[in-house]
């Protein structure tokens, strides 16, 4: 089977330029060879702290963003190299969900409009006006009281809620969604969790979700790729990710998320990292995580780990030591 | 240490009159930890700086209630009394650290002022407390670190920063409003160890506000959860988590996706959003989104009760009906 999007060494580089002449002095590595496949009707979730690459990612994905190198497949065709024109074909069949639904939306633009907008820029506009007001229903928007409005007049949950209407108006196949539910209220960010769950049942789409918070990742996504630096440390199942981490950073990670458990916060053990994300314009040598890492050995600092299985099926680690069984034990969820 | 009693914190708005603390009563007793929690518009933050009387007047306005820190109150005290006391015996740190420093002063500079304001040391030995402190919240390197201006210091290394100046004093209570929540999972980790390790050392007080419930259950001994300006329960984090008395602490428990939930369970739907405070819903003020809510609801709004010793709830529901009902809904 091919998978529905593929990501073979994707690298992303943005000139650092300085001085009145905007010269090059350097350079940060945002992508630095990732290697990642979607398969049709899941949900790949990728998690990483700020910085480490996931917008970027996203925008590369639906071609808001060029590639420095590497191959981005869709059904198996490369659009690395598209031209606009395919790109918009392209962008029919996927779509993006922002994380700010305060500026991705036009403010002097009526909601209906919004929605309407990415119809009328693939020419869908026969019965445009019933259309719209079945993607207001679809996303629990109510027509009759909210198709004239302006996007003031709504809360951040329901400006979201609009933000997912238009991207699901061409029935595309593949929705990127960068960090949507973090800027909701928590009791609000339930509400859409559960929308873009019910959605992707009802219209056999796949996501690519993005979150800093692990906690959203685990409860939506079948598959997790954790990034750091550019770079991805680990892929697994939703199951062995949460349970069966094997590598430091993802343990790490796991470890530091509070727990709305104080018996099991208070007994668990907590790995702190020392120290705080290094520069992307200037990336460790070796392992990217080894200044951080409580394995690192000198042997990390000149080799660069690259992901494979390590005993688990489905699971790939970017880690010359993974973390045993027997070590995980203390920080058990 | 600290007692609160019916508290109301008016703002004036051109909208209208914002009740940001409508009636909040509390006590804190020295060395303890309190957490604060509730979402977003709930009046975790007004309350806070009312703690040292610090919200802008206009538009804010103290109707009513006192605020007793050691036996005065805060809200009559004097400018001069005032002063002293914060940053002295009460600090406070805020979410956004970057607000709190002056961009154009170097961190020793500022960490040094701070300490002269409060103790009367020679530039030296302000400089050498400067160091230690700077130790103490985990800045390495601190002598070089301590010529760096804020813009050099990523988030975390300035909401350290922050808790080195609020800490200059050894103040008797600590008020963190969100310290963490504009910071990475791993580096806000850091700072709660950091925390706890202050309090062990120092016997500092901390009310801690967050939306985080995950945050309260590892730091707080007890935990006050706020709706529309109100405290809605009131109780030992234990009981918040495990003995859950009012609707709303049990929607929100129920609705936060989980680390550790096994499979994909679905998330419970709270409808709607938090209520606006200028015309907040009448009766109890979650009624409208309350999956328990009755007739009786809309008369009034259920004034705390007790539910257990020291656990305080508002609810027309008494615990044995809430237990019966809370079935109900999670096999609806
Ligand atoms: N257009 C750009 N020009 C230069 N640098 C950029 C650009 N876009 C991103 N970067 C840098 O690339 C790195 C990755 O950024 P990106 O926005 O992808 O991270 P992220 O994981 O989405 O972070 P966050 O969680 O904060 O959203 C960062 O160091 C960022 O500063
Ligand atoms: N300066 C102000 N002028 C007018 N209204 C205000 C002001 N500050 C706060 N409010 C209002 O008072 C209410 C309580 O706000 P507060 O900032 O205390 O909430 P909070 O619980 O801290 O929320 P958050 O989680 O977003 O920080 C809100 O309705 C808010 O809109
Ligand atoms: S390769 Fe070394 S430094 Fe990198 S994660 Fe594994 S143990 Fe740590
Ligand atoms: S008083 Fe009624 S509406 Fe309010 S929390 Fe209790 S059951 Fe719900
Ligand atoms: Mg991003
Ligand atoms: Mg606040």
């Amino acid at each position: 089977m091919t998978a529905l999007l593929e990501i073979k060494d994707l690298h992303v580089h943005f000139p650092i330029k300085n001085g009145t002449f905007q010269k090059k002095t350097g350079k940060v590595k945002a992508l630095n060879g990732i290697d990642l496949a979607v398969n049709k009707g899941e949900v790949l979730g990728i998690v990483g702290e700020s910085g480490c690459g996931k917008s970027t990612l996203a925008r590369s994905i639906v071609g808001l963003q060029k590639p420095t190198s590497g191959d981005i497949l869709f059904n198996g065709e490369a659009y690395t190299d598209a031209s606009a024109k395919e790109i918009y074909e392209l962008r029919r069949n996927m779509q993006m969900v922002f994380q700010d639904p305060y500026t991705s939306l036009n403010p002097r633009m009526k909601v209906s409009d919004s929605i309407a907008a990415p119809l009328k820029a693939y020419k869908q506009t026969k019965n445009l006006e019933s259309r719209v007001k079945e993607l207001m229903e679809l996303v629990g928007l109510n027509p009759d009281m909210h198709y004239n409005r302006l996007p003031h007049e709504f809360s951040g949950g329901q400006r979201q809620r609009i933000g997912i209407a238009r991207a699901i108006a061409l029935e595309p196949k593949l929705i990127v969604c960068d960090e949507p539910v973090s800027a909701l209220d928590v009791s609000v960010q339930a509400q859409v969790i559960n929308l873009f769950q019910d959605l992707q049942k009802k219209l056999n789409l796949t996501y690519v979700f993005i979150a800093h918070d692990l906690s959203v990742i685990n409860h939506i996504a079948d598959r997790v790729a954790v990034m750091y630096l550019g770079k991805v440390m680990e892929k697994s199942n939703r199951e062995t990710f949460q349970a069966h981490a094997q590598h430091p950073y993802t343990n790490a990670l796991l470890s530091a998320v509070p727990l709305p458990d104080p018996d099991k916060e208070r007994t668990r053990e907590r790995i702190v990292l020392k120290g705080e994300l290094p520069s992307p314009a200037n990336p460790p040598s070796g392992c990217v995580f080894h200044t951080r890492c409580p394995k690192a050995t000198e042997f990390c600092k000149t080799n660069i780990p690259v992901p494979e299985e390590r005993g688990v099926p489905g699971q790939e680690v970017a880690c010359f030591y993974p973390v045993g069984e027997e070590e995980k034990v203390r920080i058990t969820l | 240490m600290l007692e609160v009693n019916d508290l109301h914190v008016h703002l004036e708005t051109p909208a209208g009159l914002v009740k940001a603390v409508d009636g909040v009563s509390f006590r804190l007793e020295a060395g303890q930890t309190i957490g604060i929690v509730g979402e977003s518009g709930s009046g975790k933050s007004v309350l806070a700086h009312s703690l040292t009387k610090l919200n802008p007047e206009p538009p804010a306005t103290y109707p009513k209630g006192e605020i007793l820190f050691q036996g005065e109150n805060i809200l009559t005290m004097n400018k001069r009394r005032l002063r002293s006391m914060r940053g002295n015996e009460i600090a406070m740190i805020f979410q956004d650290p970057m607000s709190s420093l002056n961009p154009v002063f170097k961190i020793g500079k500022q960490l040094i002022e701070a300490i002269q304001t409060h103790q009367k040391l020679s530039k030296k030995e302000a400089q050498q407390k400067a160091i230690e402190l700077l130790t103490d919240v985990g800045i390495p390197d601190p002598e070089r670190r301590m010529q760096s201006y804020p813009h050099q210091f990523s988030g975390g290394m300035r909401q350290r920063v922050l808790i080195a100046i609020a800490l200059a004093a050894r103040p008797k209570l600590l008020i963190a409003d969100e310290p963490t929540t504009a910071l990475d999972v791993t580096i806000q980790a850091q700072i709660i160890e950091l925390l706890k390790s202050i309090q062990q050392k120092y016997g500092t007080a901390i009310i801690m506000i967050t939306h985080d419930l995950g945050v309260v259950a590892n730091l707080a001994d007890r935990i006050l959860v706020m709706y529309a300006g109100k405290i809605v329960e009131s109780a030992s984090t234990a009981d918040i988590f495990y003995k859950t008395a009012m609707p709303y602490t049990w929607s929100l428990l129920r609705s936060i996706p989980r680390l550790d939930a096994g499979a994909s369970e679905r998330l419970l739907h709270i409808e709607g959003q938090p209520p606006n405070l200028i015309d907040p819903p009448q009766g109890c003020n979650f009624h409208p989104r309350c999956p328990f809510a009755r007739d009786a609801c809309l008369q009034e709004n259920p004034p705390l009760g007790e539910r257990g010793p020291g656990h305080l709830a508002a609810c027309v529901l008494s615990q044995p009906e809430f237990e019966k009902e809370k079935k109900g809904v999670l096999l609806s």
